[in-house]
């Protein structure tokens, strides 16, 4: 036998002590995975009998123009969060990473809002949104904010993302912090010597050292803004008139209660071949513009 | 010349970064605002909740903690926040103790064996599924095998955050050098003692990053209990506010004590663990 691909003694424990945490996760990820694409093929309501329906879902679920707006929501406010977030978390690294007092204790303010559960901080801004804003809006005679947002098909969507925001700047800009911490001193000082400062030595010098740092922050922030949901369930439910309504709440709510467990299995399981085909997209372009620094 | 510069730098520097400063402190506000709103609207009673904003925002008359005993009572806190830390305090027992295990033994045959590293892609892909996939084919699963309940919650937790914790365990694994497992075999110790021993104290600083982003993920987390222990009548303390929020009405103040509490908990742990749990989020981000 081939000395090399004999397992050793060593290696056969190894292997004995990692297969039950194999099963164990194959049994509650890999196997659900394949039991809701099973039940994608079927005309299952959740509960009772049920016949297979073939690939009628799948191809359903790009007809369904309540789903099809689930999508188009989602993307928007991923799409704006991701932006909107990144964009207000560097300003405000840069400010928490400059030579300011109380640096810690502003740091460690702004950090607040990420440790809170995103459920209750919704209802707490589902009142600012309800009596606040409309009151000031009233006061001051500015129309447009006497009524909720949240009551509004065509802004409802923006009380969700100053939400989402509001918990999202605070991750964000404490990996920044943590990136520009990474740029040594002495490059600033040479950078200096050659005249850039300002907004010219924030784009030579610091923008490309951070590079790794924004691809991270892009990722994290996409991901998250995808799976939204504590958010809509505390703000919004999905309302007024389905215009806030995320793929993760859709699926929770009519699959769970609305008697379509195999119509939504099947756009679960599309879910998943987007959040994976967004996934490969974003590391493999952003991968790239890491090489060529 | 060179010295000009950097002086004249050096002043306006200082101009800018008391700027700066002042700018953050009023930035501060937004974070301050809605946390302020909470504590007044909690202390306050129901009639002093005037139409205007003043009204609503201004001190209360008396500071009274009864809108506190009210709501305890009404989102049955201590048997929520029981399950709360129960939930929380099992997921990341059992969550350092098997990741831990299954990052060592990925990690040090990573680069020997193919067969681990196809383990270790197998987990990790699992960051690519999110619950909401999960959700529906779970919920029956547990259903059938009698565990929709708590200790379900905790099996899921356990299997969901395996391949963002094996990441991070077997990532650490470089910094403890092999010599020490040949060491511990040379002394006629076997992989488990070896591991149990050697290798998991050695692994402390990553213990306390997956400790924490664990335990943040699992007490915020609102879908799996909401979708798991629906059959039965426990809530976790997110899932009370959810779950009470009819019996709130229109009573603001009752609510708002009710949310008070469910944030208290996890602001006095950071108050204390604050750098902790700043760089734990930092390095599981970052690794």
């Amino acid at each position: 036998m081939n000395k090399k691909n004999a397992w050793s003694k060593n290696e056969k424990v190894f292997l004995g002590l990692l297969i039950p945490i194999l099963v164990l996760f194959f049994c509650f990820n890999t196997l659900p995975l394949i039991k809701g694409f099973y039940y994608g093929l079927t005309n299952f309501r959740g509960y009772g009998n049920y016949d297979f329906v073939g690939l009628r879902n799948f191809i359903e679920v790009f007809q369904d123009s309540r789903v099809g707006h689930s999508y188009l929501f989602t993307f928007k406010y991923a799409f704006v969060m991701t932006i909107a977030v990144n964009l207000i978390s560097l300003v405000l690294a840069l400010g928490l990473n400059s030579k300011i007092r109380g640096k810690n204790a502003l740091r460690g303010a702004y950090f607040v809002p990420n440790i809170l559960g995103g459920l209750v901080v919704g209802y707490i801004f589902s009142f600012i949104f309800t009596y606040i804003l409309p009151a000031i809006g009233e006061a001051a005679g500015i129309e447009f904010l006497s009524n909720s947002i949240l009551g509004s098909t065509k802004w409802a969507w923006v009380a969700i993302v100053i939400v989402g925001a509001w918990q999202g700047i605070a991750m964000n800009t404490i990996i920044y912090i943590s990136g520009l911490q990474t740029v040594p001193e002495d490059v600033y000082e040479a950078g200096m010597l050659d005249g850039s400062t300002g907004w010219r030595k924030f784009k030579d010098i610091t923008l490309p050292l951070i590079m790794p740092f924004i691809t991270i922050n892009l990722v994290l922030c996409m991901k998250n803004a995808m799976m939204v949901f504590d958010q809509i369930m505390a703000l919004t439910k999905g309302g007024p008139s389905q215009s806030t309504e995320s793929i993760s709440y859709l699926i929770y709510n009519n699959g769970m209660s609305g008697g379509q467990f195999g119509f939504q299995s099947a756009n679960a399981f599309i879910f998943f071949v987007v959040i994976v085909a967004i996934s490969l997209f974003q590391t493999t372009v952003l991968g790239k513009k890491e090489e060529q620094l | 010349m060179s010295k000009a510069i950097s002086e004249q730098g050096a002043v306006g520097g200082k101009l800018a970064n008391r700027i700066i400063n002042i700018l953050l402190v009023i930035g501060c506000l937004t974070i301050a605002f809605p946390l302020y709103m909470t504590v007044i609207i909690a202390f306050k009673q129901p009639s002093e909740m005037t139409n205007d904003v003043a009204g609503a925002l201004a001190f209360p008359k008396s500071w009274s903690l009864s809108n506190f005993a009210e709501a305890m009572e009404v989102t049955d806190f201590w048997r929520s926040l029981g399950n709360s830390l129960l939930l929380t305090g099992a997921t990341v027992v059992i969550c350092i103790l098997i990741h831990s295990m299954a990052g060592y033994l990925i990690g040090r045959k990573l680069a020997e064996r193919k067969a681990f590293k196809a383990f270790y892609f197998y987990l990790i892909s699992g960051m690519f599924v999110p619950f909401a996939v999960l959700m529906m084919p779970l919920v029956k699963q547990t259903a059938e095998i009698g565990i929709a309940n708590r200790f379900g919650v905790i099996v899921l937790y356990v299997v969901f955050f395996m391949p963002m914790n094996v990441l991070l365990y077997s990532g650490y694994l470089t910094n403890i050098p092999k010599a020490l497992d040949e060491a511990s075999h040379v002394d006629g110790a076997g992989v488990w003692q070896t591991f149990w021993r050697i290798i998991f104290p050695n692994m402390k600083p990553m213990h306390a990053t997956v400790a924490v982003l664990t335990a943040m993920s699992t007490w915020n987390d609102v879908m799996t209990p909401l979708v798991i222990m629906s059959g039965t009548d426990q809530n976790t303390l997110p899932l009370a506010q959810l779950n009470f929020q009819t019996q709130f009405g229109t009573n603001y103040n009752l609510a708002f004590a009710s949310y008070l509490l469910a944030l208290l908990p996890i602001l006095i742990f950071y108050v204390i663990c604050q750098k902790q749990i700043i760089n734990g989020v930092v390095n599981g981000a970052v690794k």
